[in-house]
């Protein structure tokens, strides 16, 4: 499982707009360098990302193998309601990696 | 034995021959083309032939970056993110990676504001280029110059 760092605020006012600051560990091998041999080392990166708050979808990315190694996507959103935030990232090879954080909202 | 000398001198210049030939050589390799028709293809798939407005897109990269492969980019957009009038998706292209799309993010008036961070690889010193399309069906535009001291891409794997 790829180690994943989530940063949502814990607490926030009704109505305010967040940052959630995201990253996953994760090669993005882009599929265009090659070995010293001169073979071509295969795609291996994350393809895409999506965010849900709770169970709606406010943000995806589709991401391509110019995203640096571990990918790292920051986005904003509204504080409507205290629930979790799901985020989860699929890529190459069946790679797939879920995380959930909370949030309070007063 | 006087041999000796004289063949060590004639292996020194090759070798030096050699080395200069590759400092010649490494420059033409690292400048990449622009591909121009790859990025025009990418940018039409997005916005299907419409028009490109300059301006409301603001793009932050930096000018100058030593290492290719982490360039930070953040793109935002003016707009009040509303249901009416809102951000619906914002693209990135590069003009001389292998491949001209960058990243590609899907927003909603959920978001509050339109604006995005992550980290990406550049092959080169190039021109950046951000679209947004907004819910109206108008497509915003950018662009930023980054210089690339070492390139993503070229560095061999051991």
């Amino acid at each position: 499982m790829a180690r994943a760092l989530i940063n949502v605020p814990a607490k926030a006012r009704k109505g305010d707009v967040i940052e959630i600051k995201t990253l996953i560990s994760h090669v993005m091998e882009s599929g265009f360098r090659r070995t010293q041999t001169g073979e071509a080392i295969p795609r291996d990166i994350v393809t895409a990302f999506a965010c849900t708050y709770n169970g709606e979808e406010i943000f995806a990315a589709q991401l391509y193998p110019a995203i640096s190694a571990n990918p790292f996507i920051t986005f904003h959103t509204v504080a409507t309601e205290s629930g979790t935030f799901e985020f989860k990232w699929t890529g190459d090879n069946g790679f797939a990696a879920t995380e959930t954080a909370k949030i309070v909202v007063e | 034995m006087k041999e000796q000398p004289s063949a060590t001198r004639r292996q020194m210049l090759a070798a030096a021959g050699g080395l200069g030939l590759v400092l010649i050589v490494r420059p033409a390799q690292a400048q990449l083309q622009a591909n121009p028709a790859a990025l025009n293809a990418a940018i039409r798939q997005v916005t299907g032939g419409a028009r490109l407005n300059k301006g409301r897109v603001h793009l932050d990269v930096p000018p100058l970056s030593e290492n290719g492969n982490t360039v930070a980019l953040g793109v935002s957009v003016d707009s009040p993110m509303t249901p009416e009038d809102h951000v619906k998706a914002i693209h990135v292209f590069s003009e001389k990676n292998p491949q001209p799309n960058i990243v590609s993010v899907r927003l909603g008036p959920r978001a509050g504001k339109a604006g995005i961070t992550t980290r990406m690889r550049l092959a080169d010193t190039q021109t950046i280029t951000a679209v947004a399309e907004l819910s109206d069906g108008s497509f915003w535009t950018e662009t930023g110059h980054v210089i690339i001291t070492l390139g993503a891409c070229l560095e061999d794997v051991i």
